[in-house]
């Protein structure tokens, strides 16, 4: 049995405060992502989908939607190739219920 | 901003909050920053209520914080893919007064906790993020806020910052954690009538449930479900160690997904609206993953400090504990004059080794290592008992002896004599 999830749909549920143009995730070298890594886990393990990896092979971010867990940086541990900060005071996500 | 306070702490969480409301009644001059637009707002947990920790620093607690259902069932489950087995322990004994242990909404909880340290005198800033400490050589001497002007003296600095403890990697105190040592937690809150969770779970009142699961819901990973019941609302989660994540190459949310599919948990959600979605990290690296905690002016508290014993599902008064001690050690030395260096600090260290906190992380400290090492607790047993339960429960004309020896049988093709005679030495000798 295997379900299509939609993370989106859940996303959809939170509040945030998105600080535009102001990502707290970035990739640090990107052609580390692209050839020097096979398993990709920040793709496949983040809770929000904020990474994907594309056609082309590179690994983009997008953090719009980051529940600011702390995988992608910690799960990066063969590369050190996330740069993880919080956001600035008062943005990102907001939890109503926690 | 260039004050000076006897101490700062970093973070409103529960043990940022209890060491925050001791220092500040005992007199100390407090500055708690919060990144978070409000208290509570960028925490998570399942989440259970221990009594205990919270009633040593304000017994009055129960009149006014926000509590959702005293708990008077625990069931545990061992899920297969299409059963569970499983036993429930329910009491009338939990059901008198003081209660034990409760089930809670954390932002809430978390902004009535502030309200009480702030009474005591505290100072809180919010939707301010500390973006490091600040370090004159080894000795810390405030923190430098993402605020115009940001930096903030203090005598001490309390680490309460939460599990990814950012400030104490980037001064250098402890190494990036492992993903062998936190486990990645998601659930949902699902909203329903308040009678139909009284009549789902058999209760009334304040009453609540609580359902730990383990088993084939975390498909091979080592992890732990729950299903928490809520006055108005039930939340539902799965937790699995990271490095397994990883390994395996799960999605977390389709994990959750599945979860919820099962037969034995869909009903239970059936009538419920889904109103927020979180995912957080949880410290359970234990004993020997315990970074040090304290140096010149700071300590670590919480999450931060590993402080979660992974076995009995605690954290929060873990938390609240920590964060006492740190402050009862800096009223301490500051009623003797003393300084808050290192190796006055060291008392901190001491006070905790003496208290149920390291003493619990220590009886379980080589548990991590049982079940990363050995994923056969996870897969193949809940399958195999939940199969022999089916053996014995099915009539079908087959004699109980022969459904015994198919029993016995399924378990030896599965697992060898000797490795269940391992598996039970290697248990045993992790609970001992």
């Amino acid at each position: 049995m295997s379900i299509v999830v939609k993370v989106e749909e859940k996303l959809f549920q939170n509040r945030y405060k998105v600080d535009s143009g102001r990502p707290h995730i970035s990739i640090i070298d990107e052609d580390k992502c692209r050839s020097g890594c096979e398993n990709r886990a920040c793709v496949v393990c983040c809770p929000a989908g904020c990474w994907t990896l594309e056609g082309n092979g590179q690994v983009t971010v997008i953090s719009d939607g980051c529940l600011e867990c702390g995988t992608c940086r910690i799960i990066c541990d063969d590369h050190r190739n996330v740069a993880w900060e919080y956001p600035r005071g008062g943005y990102g996500i907001l939890f109503k219920f926690g | 901003m260039s004050e000076k306070f006897d101490v700062i702490v970093v973070g409103a969480g529960p043990s940022g909050n209890a060491a925050a409301y001791k220092l500040a009644s005992a007199g100390l001059s407090v500055l708690q920053i919060e990144r978070g637009e409000s208290p509570g707002s960028k925490n998570v947990q399942g989440a259970i209520l221990y009594s205990d920790a919270l009633e040593k620093l304000i017994p009055d607690f129960r009149d006014d914080a926000p509590l959702e259902r005293h708990v008077i069932e625990q069931r545990m489950w061992v899920l297969d893919d299409d059963s569970y087995i499983g036993s429930h322990y329910r009491s009338e004994v939990f059901n008198q007064q003081p209660y034990n242990r409760y089930t809670m909404i954390r932002s809430q909880f978390d902004k009535w906790f502030s309200e009480r340290v702030q009474k005591a005198g505290a100072l809180l800033i919010c939707e301010t993020t500390v973006d490091q400490l600040l370090l004159d050589g080894n000795r810390v001497i405030g923190v430098l806020t993402d605020r115009q002007g940001g930096e903030i003296y203090a005598d001490a600095v309390i680490l309460a910052d939460g599990v990814n403890s950012l400030l104490a990697k980037k001064a250098g105190f402890h190494p990036e954690l492992h993903p062998k040592d936190v486990a990645l937690a998601v659930k949902e809150i699902h909203f329903m009538p308040q009678e139909l969770i009284e009549q789902r779970f058999n209760v009334t009142g304040d009453e609540g449930v609580v359902i730990e699961m383990v088993g084939k819901i975390t498909q091979g990973m080592m992890g732990t479900g729950f299903l928490y019941t809520n006055r108005e609302s039930i939340t539902i989660g799965v937790g699995c160690m990271l490095s397994d994540f990883k390994q395996q190459q799960i999605t977390p949310y389709a994990l959750l997904e599945q979860m919820k599919a099962h037969p034995s948990i869909k009903p239970l959600l059936q009538g419920g609206e889904m109103k927020e979605y979180t995912a957080h990290l949880i410290p359970e690296g234990g004993f020997n993953a315990v970074p040090d905690l304290y140096g010149d002016g700071w300590m670590i508290v919480g999450d931060a400090g590993m402080f979660v014993n992974a076995v009995h599902r605690e954290g929060s008064n873990l938390a609240m504990t920590t964060g006492m001690h740190a402050a009862d050690t800096l009223i301490e030395l500051k009623a003797e004059g003393r300084e808050f260096s290192a190796a006055n600090l060291k008392r901190y260290k001491t006070r905790l080794d003496e208290s149920f906190v390291m003493k619990d992380l220590k009886k379980y400290k080589n548990m991590p290592d049982v079940f990363h090492t050995n994923p056969q607790f996870f897969n193949d047993y809940p399958e195999l008992l939940s199969k022999a339960a089916r053996t014995m429960l099915t009539v079908d004309g087959v004699d109980k002896k022969t459904k015994e020896r198919e029993i016995r049988s399924s378990f030896r093709k599965r697992r060898s004599l000797f490795g269940m005679l391992g598996d039970t030495f290697k248990l045993w000798r992790a609970f001992e």
